[in-house]
């Protein structure tokens, strides 16, 4: 795949990207001349109280909203031609919700292994692929269950597994662990960033947890809102790989500060 | 008595003193046997008949009308609810007929149904399916519209083909609330097959209502209200499995009796 790769080297590129909803005088604007470089393998997060626009941003580069301006390249491909989305360019993305969204009539198994038998994998090869995915991702012996028999943890570590089982390049996560307990949220998170690592996946979160954005990222993405617009891209110089100890480190606490300063100046 | 032998013994008895206090009543007030037989008497009629194959011929034909009556019904209102659902201006197009075929007496349609598709099986099929479609379709309408955003989210990003989503997301949602429709529909369907065998037909139980009115036999015509409360059972019975099969992972399954 090394040799293949695209002459800019970056994976996601978002220029003048903006998207008004509603018309006249109720018109909002939700993201206001956007523009972004992501390179391969890279974790970044989107950083912002609601109203910032970053969950918009991120449904305009998964192909679930269309901009009002601007444009959004994956791998080269532009996401977006008019109103219409492109399915070459939104193939290697895979997406992840604030909801588990499995779906109730199909076992654990079956949800994690519903895009490829979306993509027409035979069921022998999905199931045995399904199995080890749930396995890496915490979920052996639950595989037959029902997604209503999981807690909310177990659901969100599915729901991971669905979005992994096709080894896509594009993660897209929109407050993936937001509705989850503190404890189960850092287990989740460490889970994620070891997976994105070893997957060289390239990565974006929506979140408004300064310390998740911090502990998670390459880089994080300040959003403002009224009007809403990135006001910083800051990078994160802790080594990797990371545990939760970094949390307690001092220059950890300096940059968490500095991050929720940038959002404070950036609110006012 | 504990409350599980309860739950058994007390419905079994209260349809005993019912049928007792019955039979008392019609022996000792004074009331003809003509008006009202009483249930013994209606018991052994129905013993009677039980053994006759033509009922049982009877039982086929309006079996066979109700039945085909809402599988038509089934199909069209979930066919019809699922088109407006996912394309509004059809249903706008749609909705001045939809209200004015909800409001109309569809009984009062049965004698034009007989008129244009004969005595035969046809016209009760036709009355059948005319009056279990609306249940299915509107159920199926409101279920096919409240597939959840997020849920078509996930197929979007999957990249699932129209029938991929159908099948897999759109039609599991909605089969909950559909068979809900289905339940009130099945009885709605043998009406329409009775109604149709009263007014213009020669076979069927309906028809065999008439005809016992005609010689004045009222415990036969009693035995056949009973069986055609044990043909509308079996069907309900047989929708109850239905959803248990369909839908196993839904409330409405395992809160179900």
């Amino acid at each position: 795949m090394g040799l293949d790769m695209p002459p800019s080297r970056s994976d996601i590129r978002i220029s003048g990207l903006s998207k008004i909803f509603g018309s006249g005088g109720a018109a909002v604007a939700a993201v206001t001349d956007a523009n972004l470089e992501i390179s391969h393998g890279e974790f970044i997060s989107l950083l912002g109280p609601s109203g910032c626009g970053k969950t918009t941003l991120l449904r305009i580069i998964a192909g679930l909203e269309i901009p009002s301006a601007g444009s959004v390249e994956v791998r080269g491909k532009s996401v977006w031609s008019g109103a219409v989305r492109s399915t070459t360019a939104t193939r290697p993305i895979s997406m992840m919700f604030q909801e588990a969204r499995l779906f109730p009539w199909f076992t654990v198994a079956e949800n994690v292994a519903l895009p490829l038998r979306i993509a027409g994998v035979e069921r022998a090869k999905r199931q045995a692929r399904a199995h080890e995915i749930c396995a890496t991702v915490g979920l052996k012996g639950f595989e037959n269950h029902r997604p209503t028999a999981l807690s909310g943890g177990m659901r969100q570590r599915a729901s991971l597994a669905r979005a992994l089982v096709t080894d896509p390049e594009v993660l897209l996560l929109d407050e993936p662990f937001g509705a989850l307990d503190a404890m189960t949220r850092d287990a989740l998170n460490v889970e994620l960033m070891d997976v994105c690592a070893r997957a060289k996946v390239t990565t974006i979160l929506v979140t408004h947890s300064i310390n998740e954005a911090a502990f998670l990222s390459d880089s994080v993405v300040v959003l403002a809102p009224r009007p809403a617009r990135i006001t910083n891209i800051v990078e994160m110089p802790f080594e990797r790989p990371r545990d939760l100890d970094l949390q307690r480190r001092l220059e950890f606490q300096d940059m968490v500060g500095h991050l929720r300063h940038l959002l404070t100046g950036a609110a006012a | 008595m504990s409350p599980r032998n309860q739950r058994l013994l007390l419905p079994a008895a209260s349809v005993v003193v019912f049928l007792v206090a019955w039979s008392l009543y019609v022996h000792t007030a004074a009331v003809s046997a003509f008006v009202l037989p009483p249930p013994e008497a209606i018991v052994a009629a129905l013993s009677k008949m039980v053994f006759d194959p033509k009922l049982w011929s009877h039982v086929l034909v309006t079996a066979t009308e109700t039945v085909s009556g809402f599988v038509i019904a089934v199909f069209l209102g979930v066919f019809l609810g699922f088109v407006m659902a996912r394309i509004p201006p059809v249903e706008w197009a749609a909705k001045p007929f939809i209200i004015v075929f909800q409001l109309i007496p569809k009984i009062a349609l049965a004698p034009l149904f007989i008129l244009w598709f004969g005595f035969g099986l046809e016209s009760k099929i036709v009355i059948s399916a005319a009056l279990a479609f609306f249940p299915v379709f509107s159920n199926a309408l409101v279920a096919f519209k409240s597939i959840e955003p997020g849920d078509r989210d996930v197929m979007v990003i999957l990249q699932a083909r129209p029938m991929q989503r159908f099948v897999m997301l759109e039609l599991p949602t909605a089969l909950p609330v559909i068979l809900t429709g289905m339940e009130v529909a099945v009885v709605l369907a043998m009406i329409g097959a009775i109604v149709g065998e009263f007014i213009g037909g020669n076979e069927g139980l309906g028809f065999l209502a008439v005809s016992y009115l005609q010689n004045l036999a009222v415990p036969d015509l009693f035995a056949v209200i009973v069986l055609l409360t044990l043909l509308g059972l079996v069907l309900y019975a047989i929708i109850g499995r239905l959803r248990a099969w369909l839908t196993p992972w839904h409330v409405s399954t395992s809160s179900g009796g």
